[in-house]
């Protein structure tokens, strides 16, 4: 690590040693973990695993006691803030949806744009042709195209997921942390979900905790499984769940 | 400000609001200085430097608004800000007064001989000059809310610890502004100012002058704040109040941005706290009793939350009442009622004033559009039948 101008890892993501405790409590303990460029990963895990809280160290939220994090190969994300951290390229999707309630739809997308988010900017900005096509495409592909001019406290639950992910969209992060998107949605929702994120997947590296097996077995991709803050078994749907650990701590005989 | 943010940000209520302030400041003027006294019509002296107070008080209550309704900073201090501008304003009327005093100093204000002052504080120069006052009256305050803003945002105090820091703020300074040895007057303040500009303070058109000048200052204001609010940046505002670690994680750096409004805000205060003092004739230490600014708060609220309209207007009522319930047999119980108010508010109306309003007024809105595409569709149902004949 003495060279910091050369890339440490060819990782998009690359978490080594990582530790994190409150009041005595690990939440993340020696939790390690990569993610290749355009790579789309499932984390799962029983509650209490260092789901959020590994989101949370990701984005800044959390500063870890000990460890590694690297973003792009070359950035220390511990010394930097949730602005910058966001600036530089990683978005999240809460697991709570947290959009603007008393904003419109379109003004939410508008926010979520990686534009100029300085002071100087956004009071005088003007809008582009190229943002509003950029919001028409997002909530085409969100499917809200209708909703453009409702208040975002007014859509159903699902809507507001799928909004926070269009809001993802409009930042057009390079990695995206989306963090249980299906929570409180229908079958054809969690399943409409799936096929948003395997296309978002097209261009951007995703990682999604999801409780769903159902969702994470659609996602069809490379699962990570958490445990008391450590990665307890990692590869493919079928790998990781006939692991004798993970049915015992998470998906129960 | 480009005449694309002033077209955006105009809608019929601000619209309804400017025609009238700006009636207002040329109307009541023009029938006190014209009109013969005593005549129906005529606005007497008196009520215009009174009402030229609650104008004073409007664009207090704006600058509160700005930042309480838009970005959800609560402060309990802006007090400070306005008595600040009013010192500044205060600093210069003082040396205006120059060998007039009853001590006779060209140089040194009364209050500053009675204390044996020898020399006049540094911190005095200047203030002779309109231009330098007016100046200060911006700078002091503009400068305290951007270092206090400074620290505490970017500690990322927020909530009720900011407002009751802002409370400490302002008490820190009622404290100072009492000692006699902080060069401000002590618990006396400043008084006696006899010119502006070289104008009588006490003269009726000066005080007209005052009074339209008020006005043209809260239409400014208002115009700042609505230029603010409806630019982009204002969503910003609206986003960190609603969720405020959401838009840090959208990058948007959530101090710069409260930073930035509270300075302004307290701008604008100040300038409030400017034009109030000639119109009063005094400004001393008690403008900073945390009380005041927990008032102004209040006048807020009852007028509406985030509205900008609805601020200026609560200033005007809750004052309107204060001034007449004040000056009767209510008087010992003015501050319960206003307690009463609060609570009031709080409960019936947590919009406000104008808040409800607009609310009520979108609903019935809603409802005759509903009711016209229903007697449409009914039409269509009664001549449906007959092409089917």
């Amino acid at each position: 690590m003495n060279v910091m101008d050369t890339r440490a890892t060819s990782a998009m993501l690359y978490l080594d040693g990582v530790h994190v405790s409150f009041d005595g409590f690990h939440a993340i303990n020696n939790l390690s973990l990569t993610l290749e460029p355009g790579e789309m990963r499932a984390i799962i895990g029983p509650n209490g695993a260092g789901k959020t809280t590994m989101m949370d160290i990701i984005t800044g939220k959390t500063k870890p006691d000990e460890g590694t994090v690297l973003f792009d190969g070359v950035t220390d994300l511990t010394r930097l803030d949730e602005t910058r951290i966001a600036e530089l390229g990683i978005g999240r999707k809460f697991q709570k949806p947290t959009v603007f309630e008393s904003q419109t739809v379109q003004d939410n997308l508008l926010l979520a744009l990686n534009v100029d988010h300085s002071v100087k900017g956004t009071l005088f900005w003007r809008g582009s042709r190229a943002e509003s096509e950029q919001i028409d495409k997002v909530l085409e592909t969100i499917r809200l195209t209708d909703a453009r001019n409702r208040l975002a406290g007014s859509l159903s639950h699902g809507q507001k997921q799928w909004l926070e992910i269009g809001m993802l969209l409009a930042q057009d992060p390079k990695l995206l942390l989306v963090d249980e998107p299906v929570a409180g949605m229908t079958d054809v929702e969690t399943h409409l979900t799936a096929e948003l994120l395997k296309e978002i997947n097209k261009t951007h590296t995703v990682m999604v905790v999801e409780h769903d097996m159902t969702f994470v077995r659609e996602l069809g991709v490379k699962v990570t499984c958490l445990h008391e803050g450590t990665v307890l078994a990692e590869g493919t749907i079928d790998q990781v769940s006939s692991n004798e650990r993970v049915i015992e701590v998470y998906l129960g005989r | 400000m480009t005449p694309h943010m002033l077209t955006r940000s105009l809608d019929r209520g601000a619209t309804i609001f400017l025609a009238v302030v700006a009636a207002c400041g040329i109307l009541i003027p023009l029938s006190n200085l014209l009109l013969p006294a005593g005549s129906f019509l005529q606005v007497p002296t008196y009520l215009v430097a009174l009402w030229g107070k609650y104008v004073c008080y409007a664009i207090l209550a704006l600058s509160i608004d700005l930042i309480w309704g838009y970005c959800g900073i609560l402060s309990l201090g802006h007090g400070a800000f306005f008595a600040l501008g009013g010192y500044a304003m205060g600093m210069y009327l003082m040396r205006q007064i120059g060998s007039r005093g009853v001590y006779g100093n060209p140089i040194l204000p009364d209050f500053m001989v009675f204390l044996n002052y020898s020399k006049l504080p540094w911190y005095w120069y200047g203030f002779d000059m309109f231009w330098f006052a007016a100046l200060m009256v911006l700078i002091v305050p503009g400068l305290l809310a951007f270092c206090f803003g400074w620290l505490a945002f970017r500690s990322r105090v927020t909530g009720v610890y900011l407002s009751i820091i802002t409370q400490a703020m302002t008490y820190a300074l009622l404290l100072a502004f009492f000692r006699n040895d902080f060069g401000f007057g002590g618990n006396n303040g400043l008084t006696d100012f006899k010119d502006i500009l070289g104008f009588n303070v006490q003269a009726e058109g000066t005080r007209a002058a005052l009074f339209a000048l008020s006005c043209l200052a809260l239409i400014a204001s208002f115009l700042i704040c609505r230029a603010v609010v409806s630019s982009k940046l204002g969503k910003v505002l609206i986003a960190i109040r609603d969720a405020e670690s959401r838009s840090r994680f959208l990058g948007y750096r959530v101090e710069s941005y409260k930073l930035f409004v509270f300075t302004l805000s307290a701008c604008m205060a100040g300038v409030a706290g400017a034009l109030y003092v000639p119109q009063v004739g005094i400004i001393n230490p008690s403008e900073f009793a945390p009380g005041n600014s927990i008032e102004a708060v209040i006048w807020v609220a009852v007028g509406g939350r985030g509205t900008l309209v609805g601020a200026a207007l609560g200033a005007v009522v809750v004052n309107y009442a204060k001034t007449s319930f004040t000056s009767g047999m209510l008087a010992p119980y003015w501050l319960f009622m206003l307690g009463a108010l609060f609570i009031l508010v709080t409960l019936l109306l947590p919009k406000g004033i104008v808040g409800t309003f607009n609310a009520w007024w979108d609903q019935s809105k809603e409802k005759r559009t509903a009711e016209t595409a229903a007697s449409a569709a009914a039409e269509d149902g009664v001549t449906e039948p007959k092409m089917a004949e």
